[in-house]
């Protein structure tokens, strides 16, 4: 009996008149890894980030641990404490160490002592293989290490669901490598993940369920075995042909 | 031989060639400047220092009035005459403040240090208590310059020169940063009442000069009051100047916060902070810090500014030296009255200005 720990039903959302997500219906069991691939402006992005309500829908039902997604802020509040986020663009705090990036979140959020907190952030560090950038700042690391410090940082806050919006996009191809390593790793430990990228070797060790969006509609849903062997709809086998073959 | 060769290999002969005289035009403009800059500074410097008059005139006797000033003795004597200000200094620096009591005026100036080291400098030891003091300090020095509990009251009407340059400056600024704080993000407030409310304020006061506002506050604001109520004058002055400096300084401010990516925002919320948690320690560090030239652009304009008073009858810096010059017994030293006067507000601007620089320096946290 697998448990349910994420649930789309029937969402819609619009920027003014357009229509960015219809009808997504979508439910994720726990421990489950899913990768979410499409054209851009397809709704991907969106989508996961409707999840921890950096964006609102205007239909249908989200609900993440059992809770429902409404404007209550309790709500969101109790949610984004569960699910960790990892952005395109790091999005860490530029004015902040390394060490104070990480730990700010237990201590502000979970109001855990600062010593404890920091004690967190540096095991984290060290999962992610740079403990030794501890004292510096965002400014001074590369692409590849900030983005592991953005996972650490999701990961103090000790989350049940990962989020990852195109986490290498933003990388140098050297620098892919270890940020999909420390992903990989996190997805052996039983994390629920959910991924948006477009690294399709990733997404063949990692997932299990690949999801094609175009236009706002989840197009295909499959395993990976099945969507990248025998897709069903000619959208997703043309956007397939033009990723793996270039 | 080797002497020469290092003569041409040295460094400072070799700046000289390349920025000063790399060829024949720019060796005769640098030759043309070089004595401009002597003309200059030697006039001023003998006008200011070699050829003046201190305390004694060139015959050695005690000036105490115009006459006495050795220019207006000996056609041949052109130097300032310096005692207008030595003989008027304590009314230059505390106004009217009886000359006894001017150890309190004193002290606040000595103090004033203590209280603002705490907010200047992050890594100072003890900061902690030196913020406790921070706070504690607009009720010590209120208490020590106005009197009351045992001290004489001094009231405001007798305060003028640096003195009230400085409160109102000083005070204008420390009040209004706070308030601009506030309307920066109330302009950029989702709720549509705080941000209208805030806009009106920011755009009606940007809008009005700042003699309009101390007019109103000083003629208008008793009329919206009640019967009998008189707020002091340098009250109304001090709550003119800081409505004021909050607008401008809430527009800088402002710019400093459309600068942050929104990443930051979203970053902070998924991490669970709330809106006020997030606004605290990721979003303004981050703005103020951008905002800082802009800030103390603001400041030292405010900082200039406040002698704006001297047309409400309150006697600042300027008030003071006007009425010094307008005095028969000093009259026609204005040159050396403006001069000091220059003098006085551009070490504080000047300082301002070094300050943000080092604030600037201190808080860069990227290679660039």
């Amino acid at each position: 009996m697998t448990e349910q720990v994420i649930q789309l039903e029937k969402v819609n959302k619009w920027y003014d008149d357009f229509h960015v997500l219809k009808d997504i219906d979508l439910s994720v069991d726990k421990g489950q890894k899913i990768v979410i691939c499409g054209p851009s402006g397809s709704g991907k992005s969106t989508m996961i980030r409707c999840i921890n309500r950096l964006e609102a829908h205007q239909e249908g039902k989200i609900v993440v641990h059992g809770t429902e997604l409404t404007n209550d802020l309790k709500n969101i509040d109790l949610i984004r404490k569960n699910v960790g986020m990892v952005f395109q663009q790091f999005n860490l705090f530029p004015h902040l160490s390394v060490l104070d990036n990480i730990s700010l979140a237990p201590i502000w959020v979970k109001k855990m002592p600062k010593k404890e907190a920091e004690e967190i952030a540096m095991s984290y560090l060290e999962k992610v293989k740079i403990p030794e950038q501890a004292e510096k700042f965002p400014g001074q690391l590369s692409g590849g290490q900030q983005q592991r410090v953005a996972i650490a940082r999701s990961l103090a806050m000790n989350p049940d669901i990962m989020l990852f919006d195109e986490p290498t996009s933003a990388l140098d191809p050297e620098m892919i490598k270890e940020v999909l390593d420390v992903m990989i790793q996190l997805a052996e430990e039983g994390m629920t993940m959910l991924v948006v990228t477009h690294e399709m070797g990733f997404a063949k060790t990692v997932a299990d369920q690949m999801i094609f969006m175009d236009e706002g509609r989840i197009v295909e849903q499959a395993s990976p075995d099945e969507f990248f062997n025998n897709p069903k709809s000619d959208r997703t086998k043309l956007f397939l042909s033009q990723i793996l073959n270039h | 031989m080797s002497s020469s060769i290092s003569f041409t290999h040295n460094k400072y002969y070799s700046w000289c060639r390349n920025n000063l005289f790399s060829s024949w035009i720019n060796g005769i403009i640098t030759i043309l400047s070089i004595y401009f800059i002597y003309e200059v500074s030697s006039f001023f410097l003998n006008w200011t220092i070699f050829e003046a008059d201190f305390v004694n005139n060139f015959r050695g006797e005690k000036i105490t009035d115009r006459t006495f000033c050795s220019k207006n003795i000996e056609p041949g004597q052109h130097g300032a005459c310096w005692a207008i200000i030595i003989v008027r200094f304590h009314q230059f620096i505390y106004g009217f403040y009886p000359v006894e009591e001017a150890w309190r005026v004193n002290l606040v100036y000595g103090l004033l240090p203590f209280a603002l080291v705490g907010i200047f400098f992050d890594n100072l030891p003890f900061r902690k208590y030196f913020i406790y003091f921070t706070f504690l300090f607009p009720f010590i020095g209120y208490f020590l310059l106005y009197g009351g509990a045992g001290l004489d009251v001094v009231g405001t009407s007798k305060w003028g020169g640096l003195l009230v340059t400085l409160f109102l400056g000083v005070t204008g600024i420390l009040l209004a940063f706070p308030l601009s704080i506030i309307l920066a993000l109330g302009r950029r407030s989702k709720m549509p009442v705080i941000k209208t409310i805030c806009i009106i304020f920011i755009e009606f006061i940007r809008g009005v000069p700042l003699i309009t506002l101390l007019f109103t506050a000083n003629v208008m604001l008793p009329l919206f009051l009640p019967e009998g109520v008189r707020p002091d004058n340098l009250l109304r002055a001090l709550v003119a100047v800081t409505l004021f400096q909050s607008a401008y300084m809430a527009e800088a401010i402002r710019g400093g916060l459309q600068a942050i990516p929104k990443g930051q925002l979203e970053a902070a919320q998924s991490l669970g902070l709330t809106y006020w948690q997030s606004t605290r320690k990721i979003i303004l560090p981050q703005a103020l810090k951008i905002s800082i030239p802009p800030i103390v652009n603001t400041c030292i304009g405010l900082f200039k500014d406040t002698s704006l008073v001297l047309i409400i009858g309150l006697f600042d810096l300027l008030g003071v030296g006007r009425a010094a010059v307008a005095d028969i017994d000093w009259a026609k030293l204005h040159y050396e009255v403006y001069v000091f006067i220059s003098l006085v507000f551009f070490i504080f601007c000047f300082g301002m200005s070094r300050y943000s620089l080092y604030l600037e320096k201190k808080l860069k946290t990227d290679n660039s």
